[in-house]
Formats: structure tokens, sequence, C-alpha cells
């Protein structure tokens, strides 16, 4: 084959999978590290001590203060209990996260993404163990490079244990939101929790494990689809950690040297501080890209060295795209209070709000007794044997109380029938019947209506229920009661 | 045009052969994953029809090693279904008829199961509502010819209504006063007026005075002196506003000539002794049950109190 038909080497080979380079983010402190450590140690403490909380709510309900109780039906939060077909409450509070979500990523940005996710929260604490026990970000590169002997076995084995320990801790608190926490604990040691207890903790902890100790930033960059719908969230006036690049550039190492030769530099002196410490890998000089999750590292990192070097903070730091424009012009930027408070965010807080709003009028309106009835059907109505007719209702009352509550159910027009319940018979049968409801819990029975009268062949009335204690309550429905033709 | 099979420079694919205007088509082999896949289901449904019945023989197909038919799991299923209800059946076997009704949860079984036997033995004749038709009396309402308390529609219901040979059967038999020339035409719709009139269904006029004598001479034996009739001999009360075979004067008529003659089959020969007592119960509760006499009745006043509890049902306190 001739020189001329050699095709040329390709410099690198271009592949749909590209490996990933492992991140081995640099110790740093700071104004935004100290913020994550907060709200870290927030969020994990609200995570882990929320279902042992007790909440005393007599004797017919559990005194857990947040249970999702599934098997049951039951859904207590403190004071508040929700019922299956209250749902909608916590239809209402998704739409309020989700709206929630909109405001802070229109306002501050990917604040969500930095701070508070749970990948975040986890995937920092399994750094901060990593970093226990590899030491710092030269000190993992070099044991990472290292061949393996006692010493990487060692500390490898520790990482992945203490590792794999947050791991169940984390899929072992979620169950205890599930049933009563103290019950469940001393079950799931002794080994007789339910299947659905040990295999909820196995799944839960081999996704922490993975998520958290090998994939970390990955799942933010490919697998979440948040930051993309984030992205069609963001505009000009969210705030983002944007690096400076009209007062870094050029940068340089040798500031001296360079002016010396009488050469412009920027205030960026190249140090990698801001790369360094990234937890996501990235270098924010660059500009704003997907895989920035707005945690602010960078910008301590760099204000540190601005320290350092003499020159004013704030190189590296969070603002909006339209403040940067304007400043890079030189005019100064507008107040970041200013910027919050804008038609958008304020569109988004006043919808949020009202949805909370209403909820809240709601759950303090709602009535706790409910009373659904159901006609016979087959037959329809049954002729007794003095002529007068007889129809029967299967009448359920929903007690929402947590205690048994006497109520009385009774008649809303058609003033001839009266009514009676088993054991109860026609004879002594009167317009109304009492009935104890056990407490939180939907009584079902069966009531017969009789009426004498002829006419008309339906007649419209309603069923009532009141409750006789001092809170009170009542519901009613409408039904018919029917007559055979012609009567 | 065919086989012009070369080897596809960029792709280094070889070619089907056909060309179309200068169009050709790689012939790229299948994926791997794909074949394997493929020959793993191959193998898969080889191992399948020998475990399991498949291939059609000429009566029937092979059993398949496992030894597994449909029927045989229904049969199992079944089994397991009888299992679990077997010791609630046992109970209520147990228990007298008469003192179910102080046995909450067994009372509760017996209904329900009572309901499905129903289902399955009853509904052609009373109805799926057990509200009946002409000839097959309405079970919900409170018109019992052989009596309504629950030890009584158990007898019914174990020895049936006249059925043939069965010495314990209801049993009595209205004469077909016309067919049978006991009365004269005039006669029938004299009684049949007063009949209407006694369900105050009509006025008294002249033919249902002169009716009153033909009843008092040859109908009071069973239908009693009061027209309310004789739960002994099944003589339905003819005061009252229901009529199993229609109240109009034609049909008394009808009924008066040539008498009537409804059978119920005995189901304790039919059915086993615990789904007749279940069938008994349920029809008990359909409303229209009475209280048993006095002597029970002590035992059917402790009943009052139910399940509470988990089921989250009650039972009602009639004010």
């Amino acid at each position: 084959m001739s020189q001329q038909n050699k095709v040329p080497e390709v410099e690198e080979e271009l592949h749909l999978y590209a490996k990933r380079k492992a991140v081995y983010p640099k110790a740093v402190d700071g104004i935004f590290r100290r913020l994550k450590w907060l709200i870290m140690a927030v969020t994990l403490t609200i995570y882990y001590v929320t279902p042992w909380l007790r909440w005393d709510r007599g004797h017919y309900a559990p005194d857990q203060a947040v249970l999702v109780d599934l098997a049951h039906r039951r859904f207590f939060m403190f004071s508040i209990e929700i019922w299956p077909h209250e749902f909608y409450y916590v239809a209402g509070l998704l739409i309020m996260a989700g709206i929630g979500l909109f405001l802070l990523t229109s306002a501050v940005g990917r604040a969500w993404c930095g701070y508070a996710c749970p990948q975040t929260v986890w995937t920092d604490l399994f750094i901060h163990v990593e970093r226990f026990i590899d030491g710092d970000r030269n000190a993992q590169i070099k044991l990472a490079n290292a061949s393996w002997g006692p010493e990487k076995l060692a500390k490898r084995l520790l990482k992945h244990a203490i590792w794999l320990l947050i791991a169940v801790m984390t899929g072992g608190a979620w169950i205890f939101y599930f049933a009563d926490a103290p019950t469940l604990l001393h079950s799931f040691i002794r080994g007789d929790a339910p299947f659905i207890a040990y295999a909820t903790v196995g799944v839960l902890t081999a996704t922490t494990y993975t998520f958290g100790g090998i994939m970390r930033e990955q799942v933010c960059i490919y697998m979440c689809p948040w930051p993309r719908i984030q992205t069609a969230m963001m505009d000009e006036k969210s705030l983002a950690v944007t690096y400076k690049d009209w007062r870094g550039e050029p940068r340089s190492r040798g500031v001296k040297k360079a002016l010396e030769e009488g050469l412009q530099t920027g205030d960026c002196i190249d140090c990698n501080q801001c790369v360094q410490v990234c937890p996501t890998g990235i270098d924010i000089r660059e500009g704003p890209q997907i895989g920035c999750i707005t945690c602010a590292l960078c910008i301590d990192a760099c204000d540190k060295v601005m320290v350092q070097i003499g020159k004013p903070r704030g190189l590296i730091d969070y603002i909006t795209l339209l403040d940067a424009e304007e400043e890079a012009k030189g005019h100064p930027r507008m107040a970041i209070r200013k910027r919050l408070f804008r038609p958008r965010t304020l569109i988004y807080f006043t919808i949020w709000t009202a949805i909370g709003a209403a909820m809240l009028f709601s759950l303090g309106e709602r009535t706790r007794i409910d009373i659904s009835v159901l006609k016979d059907r087959n037959p329809v109505f049954v002729t007794l044997s003095d002529g007068a007719t007889r129809n029967a209702f299967t009448v359920k009352i929903r007690n929402m109380e947590a205690r048994p509550r006497q109520v009385e159910i009774g008649l809303l027009g058609i003033d001839s029938a009266t009514i009676w319940a088993e054991p109860g018979e026609r004879d002594t049968a009167q317009r109304t019947v009492q009935m104890l409801l056990p407490p939180d819990s939907v009584a079902k029975t069966r009531i017969y209506a009789v009426s004498a009268a002829k006419s008309p062949a339906r007649e419209e009335f309603s069923f009532t229920v009141r409750a006789l204690d001092k809170e009170g309550g009542s519901d009613s429905e409408k039904v018919t009661f029917d007559r055979p033709e012609g009567q | 045009m065919a086989d012009q099979r070369r080897i596809d420079e960029p792709t280094g694919t070889e070619t089907v052969g056909h060309e179309w205007d200068g169009i050709e088509e790689l012939d790229t082999p299948m994926p791997r994953w794909w074949l394997w896949t493929f020959y793993i289901c191959i193998a898969w449904a080889i191992g399948y029809t020998v475990l399991y019945p498949a291939w059609p023989m000429l009566n029937s197909a092979t059993a398949g090693t496992f030894g597994w038919s449909s029927r045989g799991q229904l049969d199992k299923e079944m089994k397991a279904e009888q299992d679990r209800t077997a010791p609630i059946r046992t109970a209520i076997d147990a228990t007298p008829i008469e003192e179910l009704s102080n046995r909450p949860e067994l009372l509760k079984a017996a209904i329900a199961g009572g309901q499905a036997a129903f289902k399955v033995h009853c509904v052609q004749c009373h109805g799926s509502g057990a509200a009946g038709s002409k000839g097959y009396p309405n079970l919900n309402d409170d018109d019992w010819l052989w009596g309504g308390d629950i030890a009584s529609i158990h007898y019914t219901l174990t020895h049936g209504i006249r059925q043939p040979e069965h010495d314990l059967t209801r049993f009595s038999q209205m004469p077909a006063f016309g067919r049978d020339g006991i009365l004269q035409p005039g006669d029938i719709n004299d009684v049949t007026a007063y009949v209407r009139t006694i369900s105050g269904q009509q006025p008294a006029n002249a033919a249902s005075k002169r009716g009153s004598a033909v009843f008092a001479a040859n109908c009071v034996a069973c239908h009693n002196a009061d027209g309310k009739g004789n739960r002994d001999f099944g003589a339905p009360n003819l005061t009252d506003a229901i009529w199993l075979y229609g109240g109009d004067a034609t049909a008394i008529a009808q009924t008066v000539t040539n008498s009537r003659y409804g059978v119920m089959p005995a189901w304790g020969a039919r059915l086993d002794p615990t789904t007749v007592k279940m069938l008994a119960t349920y029809v008990h509760s359909l409303g229209g049950g009475e209280a048993l006499p006095a002597a029970s009745n002590a035992a059917a006043a402790a009943a009052s109190t139910a399940d509470a509890g988990n089921t989250q049902e009650v039972n009602v306190a009639a004010k």
C-alpha cells in the first residue's frame, strides 16, 4: 500500500463511554464550608431523630410523632392525622416542595444541590470519612497510586467498613418512619422483623453506599434530572457561583516576573485551589456548567488565597449573570436583597404561601366525622305484612378521632319513616339510632327504614350523623326511599 | 444485481449483495447478546416442554415430569381454602343454631358462608337478593309460612317443603276446591271477595258476606277463624299485604279453584349440615328474622353485644 493511502493517525480515539476521573477534593475552611457543616448537622439530625420523637395521642393511636402507617393506612405528623381519603394534603405538600424548589432555584440558583440534597449531604459525609482515614487530597492520590500492601489494604478495609456502617444506619433509620421505632428496632435486632424491613434496609444500604461512596458526582451529572430542570428554572437574575474572568484574566503564576516584562496580569494566580477543593472535579473558571452544584467551596478556597496575596475577596463569588455583565463593564452591582425580590420569586412565593395557607385552613376546618350511605339495590324495597315499605341501607361512619365516640344517626326529611339497626326491631324503631363508634376507624352498620305512608314512589331524604360529645361535629348524605309503583 | 456481496469499506461490514440505484444494504450481524438471549430461550423452551404438559398426543398432551396440571393446582388451592375455613366450620357445626347469635364472630362467618351458598343453591328460585317472585317467597319480609325464627327456618331448609318421600318434610295440601267440585264457582267468587275484604283490598259487600259463610265452613281449619293462617300447616295469613301467588281477585280465585303446591327440596339431603346451618343464619339475617319463642329468648337477648375490636365494625344499639 502506498504512502498516500495511509489514513492519518487520529490523535485521540473518541468513545461513547468515558471512564470516570477520580476526584480527590481538598479540605477547605470558610464561611460556606461552615454553612455546609451546619446544614449537614441539621438535616442529618432531623433524619435520624424524627422517628424517635414521641407524641401523646392517647390510648387509641400510636405515640410516634411522625409515622407513615402504611399497614393501617394512616399518616401521623405531630398533631395532624391524615386518612387515605385526605391524601390531597400529602399531594399539596409535594406540590409545595416542588414550588419551593422552583422558588429556591429562581432566587439562589442550585442551592438545593449544593447544600441540602441528600446526595450532596451523604457524599460530603463519605468524603469526610475518606479524608479522616486516608488523609487530605495529596495523601489520597498517593495512596491510590501506591501498590497494594498491608497499609493500603487496612485503610481501604476500614474506609469501606465505615462507609457500609453509615449506609446501614441510613437505610436503618428510614424504616423507623413506617412503624413504631423502638418496637421495630427490637424485632429488627432479634431477627423477627417483617421481611420488607430487611429488604428496605438492604436496598437503601446498597444505594447509599453506591451513590455516596462510589458514584458521587456522577449521580448529579448523569443520573439526576433535577440539574436539567433547574437549568430551565434559572435565569439571568438567579445567583450562581461565577468566576469573574474580567477580573482574573489573564492568569499568571509569576505575577512579579510578568510585571517586570510589562505584561498585564489579572487577579487569578492560577493556584488551582478552586479546582482541587471541588467535590465534582470541575474547573469553575471555564464558566457555568452542569457539573457545578454551587456548593461554593471554591469561593472559600479562592477567598483565602485572595487574602494571602492582598487582593479583595470574591474573585469567585455568588453573582447573577446580569450583575456579572454590569460589573464587567465597571458598573456597581445591584444589592442581592433587591435581586431576590422580583416578580418571578414573588409569584412563586405567593403560590407557595397560598397553597400552604389553604391547606392549613382546611386542616383546621375539616370534620373528623363522616357518613356514607349505600342503599340496598337488591331488593330495592320490601313490602311488609302490614303493607308498609322497608328499605335497607349500609351506613359507614368514619370516626377520625383517636377515641370512641357516641353518635346519633338520624333522618332529615321523610317524616313518615322510622329506623332501626340490628338487634333492634321495628316495634321499637324511632327517628334516630345511637351508636358507639370505635376509635380511629370506620364503623359499618345496616340500617332499616320503614314507612307506612303510601306515596310517592320515590322520596329523597338524608341520613345525618351527629357526635354527642361536647366537641360535636356532624355530616349528612342524601339517599332515596323507594316504594312499589302505584302505591 | 444479486450476489455482489462485498466488504463495505467505511464500516468493514459485508453487504447483502443487492443494489438499488446505488443504494446498498449492510448485512450487519446479529448482536452477540441478542443471539445468546435467543439460544437461552430455545434451551428454556426445551426444558419447559419436558417439565410441563406440552406435546399434543392422540388422547391427551404429555404430562411433563413435574406432574403439574391446572386442575391439580385448582384442587390444591381449594384444599388450602378448605383447610383455612375448617376450624370455623367445625365451630359452627358444634354450636347449636339457637346459640349462634351468642357467638358474634361465628354468626358473622355463618352469615357470610350462607350468603355464598345462597348464591349457588337458592338464587334460582328466590332470586339473588332473596326477594323471591310469584310462587317463591320473598325472604326479606316479615311474613313466614312455616315460622321465621332461626330454628324454624333451619328445619324448613333441612327437610324442605313437600319433599316427596321424606317423612319429616313440611307438608300440607290445600284442597282444589273448584277442580274437585267441593265449591261451586259462585261460592269461589264469594269467598274470594271475602278474602279480599279481610285483607283490606275491597270494602265489604253482599258477595263478601256470603263468602264469610263459605270461609267458615271450608277454610278456618287451616287459615283460622280470623283468617290469619296457621304456621303448623304453612297456611298463609290472608289478612296481610303479602301474597305469594298474587292478591288480586283472579289470582285468589285461581288458588281456591286449583290450590297451590309449592315445593322446596330438603337441603339436608343435598348439602352438608354446616352449610344448611349457615344458609338458615343468612336467611334469618335478611331483615325479617324473628326471635326464638320465649324459652330461647334469654339466649337471643344476650347476643346484643358484638365484635368491635379490630374488625372496624360495631354493633348498634337501637335507641
